[in-house]
């Protein structure tokens, strides 16, 4: 269950990491783990805290796809758009995804229930076309057994 | 009452994905409604991905496998005497006597599926740390001596011989030194460095134990990529249990050598897969490539020598120094010595890990063990390597598996990835793919990955629209070379390689096509 920015909790995080600027990759990944997202307040306070330039942790926050700026939906869907899949038909799984729940890719639902990315391997390439629902990844998923797994994340607590 | 049956069924990301979590809480708990006592152990996965979920039972000392098993099937199997090793539709007989396990050359992967992963018991009841006892023995100068005789090349795709890597690393001056490993699999159609650390960890821990006590290194990295939560979770564990038995930390088995190993993760970014990039993002910083000389052997991590090898080759080591670098070096072809854990994926029929010795062709690998297509539909191309490995088509295929061989097709084995499509493949679509992959990854400090790719996709659209065709089609024959030639590292330098490839052995599909295809082209940007 991820928490509203607090910058309490904020500190707490960038303390366990020591505030060691080597370890930037890693304090924001704990930032995605508790707050779902990484907001201009965080930036602000890992720099200052970092001794580093708003700037420095823009960059770095930036750069990389898992570090998001914005809220996410509940629940996070990736499909994998990388070769071994698109060779199972990953192409024509995106498609149906994106008509089921009414949005492109890197766009969450109106309703705020699902983020539906891309992503470009999970290493699940002996069972393609794969997916990972939240922290899960799923083989061998068709339209339907999409459709499976969608409902039955929803039923997950969050 | 009689003791439990033991029952496996793999803790694995491909046997998890389709259901392997499920088949082991049914068979869980329909044995305890029958009264039957289980004892269930998740060990990693046997590489045969095709026949997972795999459940092995242990009958008379021997594992019988099962598979594929769904939670529908588990009430039929205890109908059928499963917990005996009973007849079933599903019964595949002793695992290790299913040929496309019998007929690998296991090294590496010699532990993974046979153990629980996290048993530093059963590691060391089966070879694990001889190889890091015959290095204790041997002393740092002969491990790397070792090392070189046994003609291991990195496996991360590169396949820079290791033993001379890690003498630079050695020789190098000044008393701070790093391992930095790299986890970083983000090719498609690869997950041996998954497959290890998921089902044999320690051997990891201890190929990275050996680098160190060779190059004198007491610290070591393993950077990994965050799309692999399941090896981050099973990893993490590994090296609490290790520290806790005395595997990491000061003095380790009374060695007098230190050594311990942080895990780092990715964030999603394919170019920190490229090591200097990888480097940066270990610094906490964005993954922008360095240039290099220096090399990272010499000025690498925080600027200090650093060993950068992939996970399979780090965890080859072991098991190279415990039966000597000879007997791995007799193995293979030509200069690539030993064995390689190849991936079979995409559109195949058997999917999964086969590991062999250097030499054997693509198609048997693809035939014999892959069965063909998924689909059984004809081949029509195969990727080896990655995102930025060459297409081979049906001709290709004989070519032997060997990395000469491959470079001297303008291909590359890469990390052992091989990617079988079908005949419905629309190969103009996926050299598009090869461009938009480079300008949505490229790490944007050189011209000919951030820009060449952008104008690479566009020029491939022209091409497909009939639009000035032939001065397009040279255009990007030029811009293939600007890329190969000016980019700084593989990832602009490589992506012509399927692209060419591509256009070459597949010129048909770059014609004029329907309108409704090029939108379907055209809705992908």
């Amino acid at each position: 269950m991820s928490r509203t920015y607090d910058a309490a909790g904020a500190a707490q995080i960038i303390d366990a990491f020591g505030a060691r600027p080597e370890l930037l990759v890693q304090i924001l990944h704990a930032f995605v783990e508790r707050y779902s997202y990484i907001n201009e307040e965080a930036v602000r306070q890992i720099a200052a805290t970092l001794n580093l330039s708003r700037a420095d942790v823009h960059g770095v926050v930036s750069f990389y796809h898992d570090f998001r700026t914005a809220p996410p939906g509940k629940r996070i869907v990736k499909i994998c758009q990388a070769e071994a899949c698109q060779s199972m038909g990953c192409r024509e799984l995106t498609e149906h995804a994106q008509r089921k729940l009414g949005v492109p890719l890197n766009s969450t639902t109106a309703d705020g229930e699902v983020t539906l990315e891309p992503v470009y391997c999970l290493g699940n390439c002996a069972c393609s076309p794969a997916v990972m629902i939240d922290d899960r990844v799923y083989g061998r998923v068709d339209a339907a057994r999409f459709d499976e797994l969608l409902r039955k994340s929803a039923e997950r607590p969050q | 009452m009689s003791a439990p049956v033991r029952i496996f069924v793999p803790r694995e990301t491909a046997a998890v994905s389709v259901g392997a979590d499920d088949v082991a809480a049914q068979l869980a708990s329909r044995a305890a409604a029958r009264g039957r006592a289980i004892e269930l152990v998740r060990n990693g996965s046997w590489g045969m991905s095709w026949l997972e979920p795999l459940v092995e039972v242990v009958v008379a000392g021997e594992r019988i496998a099962y598979g594929p098993v769904t939670v529908a099937d588990v009430d039929s199997l205890l109908d059928a005497d499963l917990l005996a090793g009973g007849a079933h539709p599903l019964r595949l007989g002793p695992t290790t006597e299913i040929p496309y396990l019998e007929t690998q050359d296991r090294w590496t992967f010699r532990r993974c599926g046979l153990i629980e992963p996290l048993s530093l018991e059963q590691y060391r009841a089966n070879g694990g740390f001889a190889g890091l006892g015959k290095a204790f023995a041997l002393g740092p100068a002969a491990v790397v001596k070792e090392l070189t005789a046994s003609g291991l090349r990195g496996r991360g795709g590169a396949g820079f011989p290791t033993g001379i890597k890690w003498k630079t690393v050695a020789d190098a001056p000044g008393p701070q030194k790093y391992i930095a490993c790299n986890a970083d699999e983000g090719d498609s159609g690869t997950f041996s460095d998954r497959m290890l650390m998921e089902g044999d960890p320690f051997t990891l821990v201890e190929g990275l134990l050996i680098a160190g006590f060779a190059v004198g290194a007491n610290r070591g990295y393993v950077y990994l990529r965050s799309e692999y939560p399941l090896a981050r979770a099973i990893f993490t564990q590994a090296l609490v249990v290790a520290r806790n038995g005395g595997w990491l930390g000061r003095n380790i088995q009374g060695s007098g050598f230190d050594f311990d190993i942080d895990l780092h993760l990715g964030a999603g970014s394919y170019v920190c897969g490229e090591e200097t990039a990888m480097l940066e993002s270990l610094e906490g910083k964005a993954g922008v490539i360095r240039y290099k000389p220096p090399l990272p052997a010499l000025q690498g991590l925080f600027g200090k020598p650093t060993v950068v090898n992939n996970v399979i080759t780090l965890a080859s080591v072991p098991e190279i120094l415990a039966r000597g670098g000879a007997a791995y070096a007799a193995l293979g072809t030509g200069r690539s010595r030993g064995t390689l854990a190849f991936q079979l994926a995409g559109n195949i029929r058997r999917g999964g890990l086969v590991e062999k010795a250097f030499g054997l062709s693509l198609r048997e690998l693809i035939e014999q063990w892959g069965g063909g297509t998924h689909s059984g539909r004809p081949i029509r191309a195969v990727q080896i390597g990655g995102p930025l490995g060459a297409y081979f088509p049906d001709e290709l295929l004989d070519t032997p598996l060997d990395y000469e061989a491959f470079a001297a097709l303008s291909g590359l084995i890469g990390h052992g990835g091989i990617v079988v499509f079908d005949d419905s493949v629309d190969m103009a679509r996926q050299a598009r793919f090869a461009m938009e992959f480079c300008a949505l990854e490229s790490c944007g400090k050189c011209t000919p990955c951030r820009i060449g790719s952008v104008r690479g996709v566009e020029v491939i659209d022209r091409i497909v629209a009939d639009e000035n065709r032939e001065a397009n089609l040279a255009l990007l024959q030029e811009l293939c070379d600007t890329m190969v030639n000016g980019s700084l590292c593989a990832m602009g330098g490589m992506t012509p390689f399927p692209v060419r490839s591509a256009l070459k052995y597949f010129p048909s599909d770059f014609l004029r096509r329907s309108a409704a295809v090029r939108k379907v082209a055209g809705a992908k940007r």
